[in-house]
């Protein structure tokens, strides 16, 4: 039983935190390694086979950014990062480096465990077969056919928003910046105009949410990029 | 195909000259051939007719000599009171230039050119205050005679035998934007005599009186015929060159002026001028110090300075050098500036020297290839200063120790007789002719030499003590001994002269270094002045003052000078610097001053000026000498702008230094004080968690643990944030985005608060973009959210609206609660202000003054509001700037995927 249930490493130097984010997890049925620097957590996310890496980004013997880096370069499973600092930029650069999500502490258990397993999800999903067919509130999307239905009534969607919902739909509650968004949908060239992302997203939130106002789907994250919710 | 193709370095030069020219006010010059032709009741003429189009007209200066019919003309024009200056007990009076500039018309007037001003005025001549008031952007009406052109000078005096002192550079009147010539046949002007309607000043009315001779008259109005010709032809040439019609004659002639120690180097210059001008070439002059020229006396030295002087005014490029031969560096010079001609003088021959060769001939055997044109100027021969010994008192004492010299030889012969050939009491001799040579130069081992050979005859050659010879051939010996003599004498004399001036030389150089090492090495202004006065005090012997600007170009007064000058002039060290130009001692700009004043021009702008005071100002006059001042000056300007930009790259530095020490501070404090907060939710979250379950009791309390803790978080942020946005500069990261996403980010962001409320959005889709920095802008629109959740009862509407409005884009937030007190409107965006005291309502008022500094980091502004039909409402307005395009995209991929989309 203890085999099935998914692997979690937690890499934070504060015990106290630490010791919550565990009781946290476990109280939601998953398995939970501990470690307090970079050096740990890269010989723990080694043996342990996680399935999923929470990471404070201050920790005493490096930067959190590194280890991403690091990990990127032989693994593939979610990095939730916890941030404490407010600045954008540094949250931006652990997105940029391979992270996938982050929580800005103080967090509380419900955040945590929500954002968890959102991602355990995901990645569940990831290794079977992808999905041709996908659906989100009123919203169906069929990626083959390239069509997009909105209570039953075909929308009209530009290439380059279908381009861009694809690839929404395809990383799903993961914070994707407006670096990775206009790198996967306009190209490499276009990365300093991210007001392009910004109006096409507008576009999008306008034909796809029930109420543009109060977007359930396709988040803002001010400053880093954009979430999109299932 | 490329002969009607401008080139485009000329175009350049054509613009600038015509920008140049458009911020210049306009010449219009009224030239005639003699006085009485009635240039000055032509230009109030037309002056009245400016007047009559509206154009704002001043009488600067205007002679009318008392006649009526000019008096009438003048009547009715604005006049200019004339400044009075007392000039040796007499009052005379002036125009006044300053005056005028502040008085700033469209139009002066300012008769006779070519005056001369009273001493003590700003510039010694009238040209100059007419140049200051173009520069100045007013236009200038005035008046010259041909006789006072300066390049005509000299013939019309040829032609009159009046030499007229009074003249204006031609470059004055070519660069005149309108020459009208006052003509009037010679008969009519003669008339006019007659009946006295021509001014003559009392003093000179006979010489004058044969000035006016008809042969003189119909000269001279040729002349000024002729020379408004030309100026026609150059006005017609620019005009094709403009319009293209013809290619432009690509090669360009030049000219170099040797100017000579005689008297004839004022004929070279001017004919070098006057063919210059009509080749419409540039010009060189120059004068050769060769050895033999070194020891020129003072007076012809001073002339040959103001020959130079002269040509540098008529437009040329002037310096001195020096060199062996005068023909060689001369050709040195012309090959090096590339200038195909030489202009030289053609001296009456050489006196005794007729194996010399003219100068010309010795340059067309050397450069072959050069152009040399002679210029007549021997009938001046007489007028040449004669050469006057100089140095007399010191000159006695070095001639009678060479004699010393000479009866010493004479004493050691004495000795040396009775075992020596008399060959050998000759070469005693020589050594002391040649002594004499070396240590007091040419006149006294000439002076030697005939002593040596008396001596050796009287005391040495039989009969002894006798001039007489017995054998002839002692007349040989004398001869050669003589010759030997002589030669030797003048052979080490020169070669220590020459010695002499190369150490000068070397020591001026090595100064110069050492002053820009030293330069180099300077971190103080002050240190600057300090290693610029010991350089002019020692090469120059000067007094120094050195002048700095504070940041807003206002000149202050000099630092502090171990030798400051006798009187600094503020005033006119501020013409200088305003000018750019060099004022005072030596130039043409009140150089009645004691002190030269130089702008030190850096290659950012002007730093300030120098003031130099030299105990012999003729010094300033040499342009070596004003060479080296000149090197010397941007020398020290450069080290000043060096200096000034070390003080800006500290102040940037330590302000860069303290930023990130804030910052980090700021951070290290947000750390500390998040993560025990974060704790602390963990710790109260672990309750719900831990088994058994709490009691309901118990969660409750566990849950107010946890609200009251993200409260503190909220207000440690606040106070955070407000110290970050306080603490000097705010770093925006402005992009450019839809300002809807940020609104429906900081509807999202305040949820929690505003589940009770109904919001509406009423931004319309075609806003243009804002360039705002979205996470500080989110943070305003979610303060006056949660604001308008806190203040108005739930189950009431909040509005967020927006608009463009020409340069600026305003959004609101509005509610339908009690509104803001009245009167506190402004009150509530300052720190720990709250609208109500003593409230329920939690928070520490900082809400709204994070807002306000938000905004105004932005360039907005923000205020607040009760609108007529109630509630409250938050308006900011932020600058709608210039958004970038973007590119629409183009729907024709849509349609080929539309087609094929229905197909499974």
């Amino acid at each position: 039983m203890a085999d099935m249930s998914p692997t979690v490493i937690v890499v934070e130097d504060e015990q106290k935190l630490r010791r919550f984010i565990r009781l946290a997890l476990e109280a939601d049925g998953l398995q939970v390694f501990e470690a307090d620097s970079v050096r740990r957590g890269l010989i723990e996310a080694g043996t342990r086979q996680p399935d999923l890496l929470v990471l404070d980004l201050g920790l005493p013997d490096g930067d959190g950014i590194d280890l991403i880096r690091d990990l990127r370069t032989w693994s593939d499973i979610p990095v939730l990062v916890l941030s404490a600092r407010t600045e954008e930029e540094v949250k931006v650069n652990a997105l940029n480096a391979g992270a996938d999500d982050y929580l800005t502490k103080p967090f509380g258990a419900a955040e945590l465990t929500a954002r968890v397993r959102a991602h355990l999800r995901r990645r569940a999903r990831a290794v079977g077969t992808p999905q041709a067919q996908f659906g989100f509130g009123a919203v169906k999307v069929d990626l083959g056919r390239r069509l997009v239905e909105k209570d039953g009534e075909t929308l009209h969607l530009t290439p380059i928003e279908f381009r861009l919902l694809a690839y929404l739909i395809s990383n799903p509650d993961c914070v994707l910046t407006h670096r990775q968004l206009l790198n996967a949908v306009w190209g490499p060239s276009h990365t300093d105009d991210s007001h392009y992302v910004r109006i096409y997203m507008g576009h999008l939130r306008r034909k796809l949410e029930a109420n543009p106002a109060m977007p359930r789907h396709i988040l803002t994250e001010s400053g880093i990029g954009y979430r999109f919710v299932a | 195909m490329s002969e009607s193709r401008p080139d485009p370095d000329q175009l350049l030069s054509r613009i600038q000259a015509e920008e140049a020219r458009a911020r210049r006010g306009k010449l219009r010059i009224f030239f005639g051939a003699s006085a009485g032709v009635g240039k000055t009741y032509a230009m109030l003429g037309a002056a009245r007719q400016q007047l009559l189009q509206g154009v704002d007209v001043l009488v600067g200066v205007v002679e009318t000599h008392g006649r009526m019919e000019t008096e009438v003309m003048a009547d009715g024009l604005e006049r200019l009171p004339l400044r009075e200056v007392d000039y040796r007990g007499r009052v005379l009076r002036e125009f006044d230039l300053d005056g005028a500039l502040a008085r700033k018309p469209a139009l002066i007037l300012v008769d006779e050119l070519a005056h001369s001003n009273v001493q003590g005025s700003r510039h010694p001549k009238r040209w100059q205050d007419v140049e200051e008031l173009l520069a100045a952007g007013i236009d200038v009406y005035t008046t010259v005679n041909v006789q006072h052109l300066e390049t005509l000078n000299d013939v019309v005096s040829g032609i009159t035998g009046i030499r007229v002192w009074e003249t204006v550079p031609d470059r004055i009147f070519d660069t005149a934007d309108e020459v009208v010539l006052v003509d009037l046949p010679p008969n009519e002007l003669m008339q006019r005599l007659k009946e006295g309607k021509v001014y003559l000043p009392n003093q000179a009315e006979r010489a004058i009186r044969n000035f006016f001779r008809k042969g003189n008259l119909i000269a001279l109005r040729e002349l000024a015929l002729r020379r408004t010709a030309d100026r026609v032809d150059d006005d017609m040439l620019e005009y094709r060159r403009n319009r293209l019609v013809t290619p432009v004659w690509q090669t360009r002639e030049s000219l170099l002026a040797c100017i000579g120690p005689g008297a004839g180097g004022e004929r070279v210059v001017r004919s070098a001028a006057r063919i210059a001008g009509k080749l419409e070439a540039p010009w060189h002059a120059i004068y050769v110090e060769t050895p033999a020229l070194q020891r020129l006396d003072d007076e012809r030295r001073q002339h040959v300075l103001r020959n130079l002087k002269l040509a540098q005014d008529l437009g040329a490029q002037t310096a001195t050098l020096a060199g062996r031969t005068a023909e060689q560096t001369a050709i040195d010079y012309a090959r090096e500036h590339n200038l195909g001609t030489l202009v030289v003088g053609r001296a009456q021959g050489h006196g005794w020297r007729l194996w010399r060769r003219a100068f010309a001939a010795r340059i067309g055997e050397r450069a072959p290839d050069l152009n040399v044109t002679q210029v007549a100027c021997g009938d001046e021969r007489g007028a040449r200063p004669r050469a006057q010994p100089s140095g007399v008192p010191r000159a006695w004492r070095d001639y009678a120790m060479a004699g010393v010299l000479c009866v010493g030889a004479a004493l050691l012969s004495t000795f040396l007789h009775p075992l020596f050939d008399l060959a050998n009491i000759v070469m005693v001799f020589l050594l002391a002719v040649v002594l004499a040579g070396v240590r007091y130069g040419r006149g006294p081992a000439v002076f030697a030499s005939f002593l040596s050979v008396a001596a050796f005859d009287f005391f040495f050659v039989p009969p002894r003590l006798s001039f007489a010879v017995s054998d002839v051939q002692y007349l040989l010996t004398f001869l050669i001994m003589l010759a030997v003599g002589l030669i030797t004498g003048q052979l080490t004399a020169g070669f220590k002269y020459q010695a002499h001036v190369a150490t000068r030389r070397e020591q001026r150089m090595r100064a110069l270094y050492e002053m820009s090492r030293d330069l180099s090495g300077a971190l103080l202004a002050e240190q600057i002045a300090e290693i610029g006065e010991r350089f002019l005090a020692s090469e120059f012997a000067a007094r120094t003052a050195l002048a700095l600007v504070d940041e807003n170009d206002r000149l202050l007064p000099p630092l502090p000078s171990a030798r400051p000058v006798s009187a600094f002039d503020h005033g006119v060290a501020r013409w200088a610097f305003d000018h750019g130009e060099c004022a005072g001692a030596g130039t043409d700009t009140l150089p009645g001053s004691p002190v030269l004043y130089l702008p030190l021009k850096a290659p950012m702008r002007l730093r300030g000026v120098l003031a130099v005071e030299l105990p012999d100002a003729g010094r300033l006059l040499i342009p070596e000498q004003r060479r080296l001042l000149d090197t010397f000056s941007s020398l020290l300007a450069i080290a000043i702008e060096r200096v000034h930009y070390v003080e800006v790259a500290r102040d940037t530095t330590v302000q860069m230094e303290s930023e990130r020490l804030r910052n980090s501070l700021l951070s290290a404090i947000s750390h500390d004080i998040r993560t025990p907060l974060s704790v602390l939710v963990g710790l109260a979250d672990s309750i719900f968690l831990s088994k058994p379950p709490p009691t309901a009791e118990q969660a409750e309390i566990a849950q107010a643990m946890r609200e009251t803790t993200l409260r503190i978080n909220a207000q440690v942020s606040n106070m955070l944030d407000m110290a970050r946005l306080q603490a000097g500069r705010i770093q925006l990261k402005r992009e450019w985005q839809p300002l809807e996403e940020t609104v429906v980010a900081g509807i999202k962001g305040m949820e929690a608060a505003l589940l009770g409320h109904r919001i509406d959005l009423l931004i319309p889709e075609e806003l243009p973009l804002v360039e705002i920095d979205a996470v500080l802008m989110e943070r305003v629109i979610g303060n006056l959210l949660e604001n308008a959740a806190k203040y108005t009862p739930a189950g009431t509407t909040i509005s967020i609206g927006a608009r463009a409005d020409g340069d600026t884009v305003e959004f609101w937030v509005a509610d339908r609660g009690p509104g803001v007190p009245r009167g506190k409107e402004e009150a509530i965006f300052k720190k720990f202000e709250r609208g109500a005291r003593e409230s329920t309502i939690a928070g520490v008022g900082l809400g709204l003054a994070i807002c306000r500094a938000i905004v105004e980091a932005h360039g907005g502004r923000i205020h607040a509001e009760n609108p007529p039909d109630g509630g409250a409402r938050f308006v900011v307005r932020l600058p709608a700037g210039s958004p970038p395009h973007v590119e629409a995209e183009t729907e024709v991929e849509t349609e080929t995927e539309s087609e094929r989309s229905p197909e499974p």
